[in-house]
């Protein structure tokens, strides 16, 4: 066994990124995310990272496109009212094809909302929240050890498709405790020949931008684009099954609300209802391909979407679902978890 | 074995450190555990509390809304969460300060006068809530009570371990004070 704590996902979260060797942290408090900030100001005086608490969420997001254009890995966090006012820089980040890590820990909204958790950040955080055609990688951890390993995964998965990747997570599991087994340091450094370190005589200038004033250049930076994200969707899809092999009705969720609906498959089960579990770890890339297998199998019933939000998810199962199977959608709003019990209820009403 | 519990009383009381303390003794024997705390704005002088998840298997839902053991130490809390204990579940209430009992019979319902004995026997009640554990544990043996110590040993801050043997004697007192489940 590794290096084993008892520690909050948002606590699990910092250490990972500073295990992952990050250079740069630019963050602004906000609960449910503040703890982030606060143990890396604690860790900072023993690392050699820079970390700056800026002004307000604006200027996280621009330090953030600064560092990451200097080819640093750089890492920004925040909370839900803190990602709307982000939205310009995950446009002109995405545009720029800079690698960086933003985490949402989601709180309820809309506006200034509760600071208690919830999920209705879905469409934001896959459909594109700024503006443009663009796409970031997200990821939906649902413990406090995934918090850890999805930071490290993210770190990469930036670098490597040089693609800012959003860590969705939310007020609970960035509250909650758990066991976790944090992962080794990254000691290799990752070449960033297209980074603005200052020229050199032997290579052409590089440059960050997002603005191509003619249409035929912003035509051909958007093809580039899609090429990219048609590769991502390819080979990143990431998602978790259980007691999938036989069910009637399988029940999809992600974050928090996963881990509830994992106790809704063992109670339905109790009562002889064949139930199962599909959980989404990439939000984007969405586990289209399987949810289609499963939407084309006979013994598939139906899907039930649950989720902390008036039903965002569900759109996209209905759209990969493509009529196949009827698609459900429950949760609650505001803040609150639904329960295991107030799931399955829905999921027999529904099946009579 | 899945042992659903939760703490609650005014902030301050220690609910989530004792909960807290609870879920690192579990995880050190090689338990599953979760705990998961209320964030409200009621953590200064409202009511606070936390959820405590301890496993031998993986725990599918941090958040439960029924438990197999509910420690109150105030009213409101005693109020909000009676309802909520599975039937043939542990109430632990603090019998001090909450001047309305608990009114069920299909519970196990344990009076704790820790307030009383902390203060007055004990003389600092600011360990009262290691007495309650204490009586946790003797009544739902979920960790042994080495463990806890051990747990208090790698939790607390060094300037704070020469308050160790108070807390020990807490935990002694609270378990003194209840018979087994």
């Amino acid at each position: 066994m590794g290096d084993i704590k008892f520690m909050k996902g948002n606590e699990a979260l910092a250490e990972a990124a500073i295990r992952a060797g990050m250079q740069g942290y630019f963050g602004y408090p906000i609960t449910p995310q503040s703890e982030v900030v606060e143990y890396l100001a604690l860790q900072e005086p023993k690392h050699d990272f820079v970390l700056v608490q800026a002004e307000s969420e604006v200027a996280s997001i621009n330090m953030v496109y600064g560092a990451a254009g200097a080819g640093a890995r750089t890492m920004t966090t925040t909370s839900s009212p803190g990602f709307s006012l982000m939205q310009e820089g995950m446009s002109y980040i995405a545009c720029a094809e800079l690698p960086c890590v933003v985490v949402n820990v989601v709180r309820g909204g809309p506006g200034l909302g509760t600071i208690q958790p919830g999920q209705g950040d879905y469409f934001q955080a896959v459909k594109g929240g700024g503006h443009g055609d663009y796409r970031l990688i997200v990821l939906a951890p649902n413990s406090v050890q995934e918090m850890a390993d999805h930071t490290m995964l993210a770190f990469d998965l930036a670098d490597q498709y040089r693609n800012p990747v959003l860590i969705l997570s939310d007020g609970a599991i960035g509250q909650i405790m758990e066991k976790v087994e944090l992962p080794d340091p990254v000691t290799t450094k990752i070449e960033k020949p297209w980074a603005s370190t200052g020229k050199t005589p032997d290579r052409p200038r590089n440059v960050i931008t997002s603005l191509y004033i003619k249409p035929e250049d912003m035509e051909q930076k958007n093809i580039e684009l899609q090429a990219k994200y048609r590769k991502i969707e390819a080979s990143e899809v990431r998602f978790e099954e259980y007691l999938l092999d036989d069910a009637e009705v399988v029940i999809m969720a992600y974050g928090v609300t996963s881990r509830i609906c994992k106790k809704v498959v063992d109670l339905g089960r109790e009562k002889g209802v064949k139930m199962g579990l599909l959980r989404p770890i990439t939000l984007w890339p969405f586990p289209v391909e399987r949810v289609a297998q499963l939407a084309a199998q006979e013994r598939v019933r139906m899907f039930v979407t649950a989720e902390m939000n008036a039903g965002q998810m569900v759109e996209d199962v209905r759209l990969a679902a493509n009529g196949r199977k009827p698609v459900y959608s429950t949760g609650r709003m505001g803040g609150i978890l639904p329960t295991p019990e107030e799931i399955l209820d829905f999921s027999l009403q529904h099946m009579k | 074995m899945l042992k659903e519990m939760i703490f609650s009383g005014f902030g301050g009381q220690g609910v989530l450190s004792m909960g807290k303390l609870l879920a690192y003794a579990a995880m050190k024997e090689g338990k599953e555990v979760s705990w998961m705390p209320s964030y409200g704005p009621e953590m200064r002088g409202g009511t606070a509390n936390c959820m405590v998840n301890i496993s031998d298997r993986q725990i599918s839902s941090p958040i439960v809304t029924e438990y197999d053991v509910v420690v109150v130490l105030n009213q409101p809390s005693l109020d909000k969460f009676e309802s909520r204990v599975k039937k043939g579940g542990t109430l632990i209430w603090e019998s001090t300060t909450i001047k309305n009992g608990p009114t069920r019979d299909d519970i196990h319902v344990v009076p704790l006068p820790a307030i009383d004995k902390a203060t007055n026997e004990l003389k600092n009640v600011k360990v009262m809530n290691m007495l309650v554990l204490g009586a946790l544990v003797k009544l739902e043996p979920v960790v042994n009570r080495e463990s806890l110590i051990t747990a208090l040993k790698d939790t607390l801050p060094k300037r704070y371990h020469n308050l160790i043997p108070l807390n020990e004697e807490a935990i002694e007192m609270g378990m003194s004070l209840v018979k087994d489940n």
